[in-house]
């Protein structure tokens, strides 16, 4: 089936091994044979395999990406995306058998993807442990979460309703292993009847004037969600679906923030600041990659919030999407670039996770040491976003006695980003403000930093000192 | 509060607005602008340290706005703060006709205006060519290559000839911002970390410095001419950009031990060079030889052959064989 040699791992996921993909109209071989007669390139011939016709060939289309499917046929296209998840996967110790891993599904290209590897991992696994004699490596489990934000966002209830539908269609046709499929809204960041949390939040959102901030509190809230999913649900990965082409945005856009600090934190394979770490294994996939295997595979993708950006974020991904139409490996030269930048201390694996003990897991984990300085100073975190703050910034305002006000003391907690996009500007909003943020979720066991939550009893001290009006 | 007239400045509450700041939206009068303008320039140059009482400074100019306004901040807040600075005009003098001499004119009017000296370095003094003989030899195309690489050079040839201590440039926040995105779209970690710094060269023999390091390119603008009716709405929904992007620049987690590319000396003039031969020797000797030709673009075939030609004794350059390809000095100032 899959290409006679050389091939990249193929054997893994050859069609027959992936349940998902006999649901297909069109096995991918028979896409390749189907056209092939209408194909006159004699050069259209996979640069792997040398046996099958590439992508492009095999569809009589020109090479429109400058990219893969002018070199790859199907199926080597295919175990190449799948062996670039699995390479980043293992060599990051993402996930070990005795993990349970959610995987966050928006409906779009990306997490549709990171559904099916994972799923296709996981069937694999399966299948090795029910072959092998000693069943001493357990299968990892896998859930799946959809954020539900119509709260804050304009869809109508129907359309919301028919694309959860479809995705939990998507998740069932997935099994076995049977994966649960959470829908859970926005507004349940908050530990309050659903009523009261839904306008606690949209009065949140509401009191964030800038368009920008107000997309970045959004896409904070939606991870903190997760990690609600997750923690209630026993959950001990969260798997995001961020592509190559979505952390070059992150990118240019965290730089454009003046976020240059906290960026590096963003976007590592792995980010453990979070009480569940969070992995992110199509960190290498460009989205046109992403984009080609959901086309090949007819993989079912729903758009249930449109993906537009608005404020500096929009601008930014129009301007990557210009630059790399320049030029199709401009994407990953950004990514590269900011991946040069200094990691934190918590985009590893967290050394002291409990299932690393075990002999049988330990043996699978080819781990690529982060090099991360040994003696690194305690990391504190920006209440809003999470983001860890630079010491002298932060150290000045937060150690010194001279905390006047309570909006003295917020700002200084914050990182300036959110001071300036998200904070209201005047004092008494201000505290209003503060009072409406979730509880953080965010307690990362690490070290002897700062406690977030100590840090929210000051300022909440502050505030209701000045304030009498707590909430 | 009216809709056009009748806006107070935000500063001092008195005077009509006149104009709104491009860095921070505030509408302010022409007085507060300049005093404000002023000051920022004035706490970067002394939180930074810039100078040193007694120092000669060039203030490079080109006669465009940018190195205009510095002459004239520079020479102001001198005066002022008692800075203890002998100041001085550096120009090149690229031998273009039509193109210096009006910029040349504006930097002479500099001179007078503001008492300083000036000094004016010409290609043909320094190469024995003018950038109009050499495009006569090469025809209309890459001869920006010469133009820049001599020019990077004169600035520094005339600074010692100067015999000054630091060079300040009219780089603006405009500038920076937008090298350091061009850094991180080429993927070049080594210049992304050193972009922001405000002073550059500081083991070479001139030290460069950039007073207007957080200056918009817009309040430059302003300053010079007053202008108003200029595009406003680029930065308008969010004046901070440049800044944070600068910011980002200087925040950036670069660990310390990223390689920066080797710096030797031109074994021919002294210039600092990667090479055994720095660029403008190299282009010097193709225009002599009658090969201009030599050492544009990619080839570092034609360029390994004159530096190994004339340097039969020359190391293997395995090392820095790879660094000839960052010869773009335009991203590095």
């Amino acid at each position: 089936m899959a290409c006679q040699s050389g091939c990249y791992k193929d054997s893994s996921i050859g069609p027959e091994d992936s349940p998902l993909v006999t649901k297909k109209n069109e096995a991918p071989n028979d896409v390749v044979d189907d056209r092939r007669s209408t194909q006159h390139l004699d050069n259209g011939i996979c640069f792997k395999c040398k046996v099958n016709r590439t992508i492009a060939a095999a569809n009589g289309v020109g090479d429109f990406n400058g990219g893969d499917n002018g070199r790859f046929c199907a199926d080597c296209f295919r175990s190449n995306l799948f062996g670039k998840f699995r390479l980043s996967v293992t060599a990051n110790a993402m996930i070990s058998p005795s993990d349970n891993v959610l995987v966050a599904f928006s409906g779009g290209t990306c997490s549709r993807v990171a559904l099916q590897f994972t799923h296709e991992m996981q069937s694999k696994a399966q299948k090795n442990y029910e072959a092998s004699r000693d069943r001493a490596l357990p299968v990892f489990g896998v859930g799946v979460a959809f954020i539900d934000e119509k709260a804050i966002s304009a869809v109508s209830s129907d359309d919301l309703d028919r694309a959860i539908e479809e995705m939990k269609f998507i998740v069932s046709d997935l099994a076995p292993p049977v994966k649960q499929f959470h829908v859970v809204p926005t507004e349940a960041i908050y530990s309050l009847k659903a009523g009261d949390a839904k306008d606690r939040l949209n009065e949140l959102i509401n009191a964030v004037s800038d368009v920008t901030g107000k997309e970045d509190l959004l896409e904070h809230f939606r991870m903190l969600a997760l990690q609600k999913i997750a923690l209630e649900n026993g959950y001990t990965k969260v798997l995001l679906g961020t592509c190559t082409s979505r952390i070059a945005c992150h990118v240019l856009e965290a730089t454009v923030k003046g976020r240059g600090y906290s960026l590096a934190a963003d976007i590592q394979y792995v980010d453990a600041r979070w009480k569940i770490p969070v992995v992110l294994p199509l960190r290498d996939c460009p989205i046109h990659e992403l984009n080609m295997l959901c086309r090949l595979d007819s993989l079912m993708t729903v758009e249930v919030f449109n993906g537009t950006h608005a404020g500096i974020n929009g601008l930014i991904s129009s301007f990557v999407k210009l630059l790399q139409e320049e030029n199709p490996s401009r994407e990953s030269t950004i990514m590269r670039t900011a991946g040069k930048l200094t990691p934190f201390h918590f985009n590893k694996m967290p050394e002291d996770n409990d299932y690393n003990g075990q002999v049988a897991s330990r043996r699978r984990q080819k781990k690529y040491n982060l090099k991360t300085k040994d003696a690194l100073p305690p990391e504190s975190f920006c209440p809003i976003c999470n983001s860890p703050l630079k010491i002298s910034t932060f150290g000045t305002s937060i150690n010194s006695d001279n905390r006047k006000t309570s909006s003295n003391a917020i700002g200084a907690a914050c990182c300036a980003s959110c001071q300036f996009q998200v904070l209201p500007k005047d004092p008494s909003s201000l505290e209003h403000f503060i009072s409406l943020l979730p509880p953080p979720v965010s307690q990362a066991e690490y070290g002897d930093r700062l406690s977030q939550r100590q840090l929210r009893e000051q300022i909440e001290d502050c505030l209701l000192s000045d304030n009498e009006d707590g909430t | 509060m009216e809709k056009g007239k009748g806006r107070v400045c935000s500063l001092c509450n008195e005077k009509r607005a006149a104009l709104k700041r491009p860095k921070t939206l505030e509408q302010i009068c022409r007085e507060c602008f300049y005093t404000v303008f002023e000051d920022e320039i004035h706490r970067v140059i002394v939180d930074n340290q810039l100078f040193k009482p007694g120092e000669r400074i060039a203030i490079g100019a080109s006669g465009g706005k940018d190195s205009t306004v510095l002459a004239y901040v520079m020479s102001e807040l001198n005066r002022r703060h008692n800075y203890g600075l002998d100041l001085f005009l550096l120009s090149v003098d690229e031998g273009i006709t039509g193109y210096r001499d009006d910029s040349l004119e504006t930097v002479k009017r500099n001179e007078i205006q503001y008492g300083l000296p000036l000094k004016v370095v010409s290609y043909s003094e320094l190469y024995g060519w003018t950038m109009d003989e050499i495009v006569k030899l090469i025809g209309l195309k890459n001869n920006c290559t010469f133009c820049g690489v001599f020019r990077r050079q004169a600035l520094d040839r005339g600074a010692a000839l100067l015999k000054v201590d630091k060079l300040v440039t009219g780089h603006n926040a405009d500038d920076i911002a937008e090298t350091v995105l061009l850094n991180i779209l080429r993927g070049d970690i080594a210049r992304l970390s050193r972009c922001t710094s405000i002073i550059t060269g500081e083991d070479g023999p001139i030290p460069r410095c950039k007073p207007f390091k957080y200056t918009y390119e817009k309040e430059i603008s302003f300053c010079g001419c007053f202008v108003l009716d200029k595009q406003l709405s680029n930065h308008d929904d969010r004046p901070r950009a440049i800044l944070d992007i600068i910011k980002s620049g200087e925040d950036f987690r670069i660990s310390t031990s990223t390689k920066m590319p080797e710096q030797g000396i031109c074994e021919r003039c002294g210039y600092i060079s990667s090479q055994k031969w720095c660029k403008a020797c190299v282009l010097l000797e193709g225009l002599n030889r009658g090969l201009p030709k030599l050492g544009i673009g990619r080839s570092r075939g034609v360029r390994g052959e004159i530096n190994s030609e004339h340097n039969a004794n020359m190391k293997p350059a395995n090392g820095t064989k790879n660094l000839q390809s960052k010869q773009c000095g335009s991203l590095d100032f």
